[in-house]
């Protein structure tokens, strides 16, 4: 009697195992049992739950089309007028929304946003991830990334730049990981894509991470360890070993991506349903 | 076009008896659920698919179709269509369809796809799914595709695989010469796929504008200009032309207008309804605005004997056939929209909009020679009349060789003032003949209304017209 009992409560057991696995699936969560990741203590944890304009204590906004910085176009002949208005960027019903629009602006011919943790949130090392779902057509050009938090003291590329994500609204179904530094920026960056079989990222949430280590950054979409950087990849000094703070924007046009052109359908947003970082 | 061949239809008549006489040896079974049919993909890859046939239309060139072993994609074989040149005595187009009249579920794809290349780089005119001889229920095509000479995979994306439960027509295509030449193409590896990346869905009905029509109680508008576009993984975006079937259409009002699954508008109340639609739960750009004007007066029931007349268009008698209602003109300055697009309680009307000219061409010469009278019945539609306004009725003979542009044809021309027309009230016009001068009539071709002139300095502010019973009678 007393075994049949513990075998039952085994079968249920197995039971809420399989459902709590499929749920995980459906939800995408599936961070959490994925074997390529190791770090796995919660450091910042943005879920996006307040309505409105993203927390002030953990973003900023760079605005503008890249003139006051120094860097018209943001270095990369972009198209787009960056603002921290809510047509631009919001928070609503636990996504951050950014959204870009075809609109004349202070004399851009687009209006987005980008979002950064500067002097707010930086780290070395670690495990960086974000769950976002993605706009789509040419010329759209997302990105999930990281920049050397040094970069006022040490301009780009000495103070190195970690892509997690990157992508073109023409290739739905590609994503790229990079690293640049000193010696292998831009065109020379260290790069490599990651194809969606038989999906796409405008679709549904995707997980978009690294995991930081001394002597690697490792690159992951959902459960799928794509890509592996080491310091004897790079063909110059390896600059992953300070503090890095996240960025999170969507521009319009630029070298990378090329223009929109009369197919693509504006507004596009981009979904971000959380980031969070693990040490 | 159009689509038929009597000997296909004895075939699929035949199909439908053996059905009809095998079902006769069913029995309900215990475990009764509705039929389900076979997921199969392909249609062919090296040769047919199994239930698979070839069915060319009734005047295309009925050996455009080969299996061609030696020029192919992959595998062993490849479908190879030869479209004819002009005057080939074969057929004058190239054009089938490969149904599997067994039934497939097509509703796990969301795409047909195939590899293609041609002889030269040309526009195949439609080419998809869903034409099976029968209702055409969800016919799928895309209408201008783009081949060259290299092999190159294309994509018919499905507007909502879920209808496709049981389709017939697994494959189509029709093709004309090009420039008055014909050339070949090959089509291979033809079959249905879930690509899971045909995305971003944006149904349209009338082709996504906003469409305003005028009419009365008693007359049916078709929703027209449907399509579905989706976005591929290539980043491109395909439209295909399809079916009212995909569509659930909605009309704002219903005490003025209905809308039936196939798209058809019943106009039965007088005021303004909009009717809209969606496609798979998604909001279907573009719409159609219905403005009844209420119940419809007829025009006058002509009443001149039958054998004393040569009619164009009167449903009171026989017309002569009609090339068009509306051509267009290439100088630019025609405006007109409309033709012959009113059917209330069963009576044809023209109804022309933004009218300042436009020319009805019959399909053959007229030879009104013997003829005496020139008859036309005319409902201005603005609700005011000026004094400056006026409709020209122009007359134009093809001349001796019925051809029009070799330089032997006459037109004359008389003007009705304003004062012979009323709103919203028809008035009948008996103009002689003779009141064209200079008009030959032994080849009429052209029966135009012009409602501006030439004279763009004083327009008439006359644009709506409803036109019915020309004819011409002794």
């Amino acid at each position: 009697m007393k075994r049949r009992t513990i075998n039952n409560l085994l079968n249920i057991a197995s039971k809420l195992f399989l459902w709590a696995f499929s749920l995980t699936i459906i939800t995408g969560c599936v961070d959490e049992t994925q074997t390529v990741v190791t770090l796995n203590t919660p450091v910042l944890s943005e879920e996006f739950d307040t309505d409105g304009a993203p927390d002030p204590a953990l973003w900023s906004y760079e605005l503008g089309d890249g003139t006051e910085q120094g860097i018209a176009g943001w270095g990369n002949n972009e198209l787009q007028y960056y603002t921290d208005r809510p047509e631009n960027v919001t928070v609503q019903n636990g996504f951050l929304v950014i959204t870009a629009r075809e609109e004349s602006f202070e004399g851009s011919p687009y209006t987005s946003a980008r979002l950064i943790t500067k002097d707010k949130f930086e780290q070395a090392y670690g495990r960086f991830e974000a769950r976002m779902r993605l706009p789509w057509g040419q010329g759209l050009w997302p990105a999930f990334w990281m920049l050397g938090a040094d970069i006022d003291e040490n301009p780009w590329p000495g103070a190195g730049e970690i892509d997690i994500m990157e992508y073109r609204g023409q290739e739905p179904n590609t994503v790229l990981g990079s690293v640049h530094g000193p010696g292998y920026s831009a065109g020379e960056s260290i790069t490599k894509s990651f194809i969606l079989e038989n999906d796409r990222f405008d679709t549904g949430f995707h997980v978009f991470g690294i995991e930081w280590a001394p002597d690697y950054v490792n690159f992951y979409v959902d459960d799928v360890l794509y890509n592996q950087i080491t310091p004897a990849d790079v063909p110059g000094e390896w600059v992953f070993d300070k503090p890095f703070y996240i960025l999170v924007n969507l521009a319009v046009g630029g070298t990378f991506v090329g223009s929109p052109n009369a197919e693509t359908e504006f507004p596009q947003t981009m979904l971000v349903d959380y980031v969070r970082v693990f040490k | 076009m159009k689509l038929t061949l009597n000997k296909l239809r004895i075939s699929v008549l035949l199909g439908a008896v053996v059905a009809i006489t095998s079902s006769c040896t069913w029995e309900p079974s215990d475990d009764f659920r509705p039929a389900t049919f076979p997921a199969t993909a392909e249609v062919f890859i090296d040769g047919f698919s199994g239930g698979l046939e070839y069915l060319p239309f009734e005047g295309s060139k009925l050996d455009a179709f080969t299996v061609d072993t030696e020029e192919f994609y992959a595998g062993t074989a490849s479908m190879r269509f030869d479209v004819p040149n002009v005057g080939d005595p074969d057929g004058a187009f190239a054009g089938a369809i490969f149904p599997d009249y067994g039934g497939r579920d097509l509703s796990g794809f969301d795409a047909l796809t195939f590899w293609a290349r041609a002889s030269k780089a040309a526009t195949i005119n439609e080419i998809g799914f869903g034409n099976d001889f029968g209702e055409n229920k969800y016919n799928t095509i895309i209408n201008g595709l783009r081949v060259t000479t290299a092999w190159k995979k294309y994509t018919i994306p499905i507007p909502d695989p879920s209808k496709l439960t049981k389709e017939d027509g697994v494959f189509w295509y029709s093709e004309g010469p090009e420039g008055g030449d014909g050339y070949s193409f090959w089509v291979d590896e033809v079959k249905y796929e879930k690509l899971g990346t045909v995305a971003q869905p944006r149904p349209a009905i009338q082709n996504g504008e906003d469409v305003e029509v005028q009419t009365f109680i008693g007359s049916n508008v078709s929703v027209a200009g449907l399509t579905q576009t989706f976005n591929l993984v290539d980043g491109t975006n395909q439209t295909v032309t399809t079916t009212a079937a995909f569509y659930t259409f909605t009309s704002s009002d219903p005490s003025v207008a209905t809308v039936n699954e196939l798209g058809v508008v019943n106009i039965i109340g007088t005021g303004s309804t909009v009717i809209t639609a969606e496609l798979a739960g998604v909001k279907a750009a573009g719409s159609l605005t219905i403005e009844s004007l209420g119940a419809f007066t007829a025009a006058p029931l002509p009443n001149v004997d039958a054998n004393n007349v040569i009619s164009i268009f009167s449903d009171a008698y026989t017309d002569v056939a009609i090339d068009y209602y509306n051509g267009f003109f290439t100088d630019g300055f025609q405006t007109t929209l409309g033709g012959n697009n009113l059917l209330i309680n069963g009576d044809r009307i023209i109804n022309y909009t933004e009218l300042n000219f436009v020319a009805l061409k019959t399909l053959n010469t007229v030879n009104a020679s013997e003829m005496t009278t020139y008859h036309v019945d005319i409902l201005v539609q603005e609700p005011e009349i000026k004094p400056d306004d006026f409709i020209r009725i122009l007359l134009l003979d093809a001349g001796p060789d019925g051809e029009l542009g070799t330089g032997d044809e006459t037109e004359s021309s008389f003007t009705i003032p304003s004062s012979d027309l009323a709103s919203n009230e028809w008035r009948s016009f008996d103009i002689p003949l003779s009141s064209f001068p200079g008009l030959n009539t032994s080849n009429l071709s052209l029966f135009f209304f012009i409602s501006d002139g030439t004279n763009t300095s004083n327009p008439g502010s006359i644009t709506n017209i409803l036109v019915d019973n020309i004819y011409l009678y002794r």
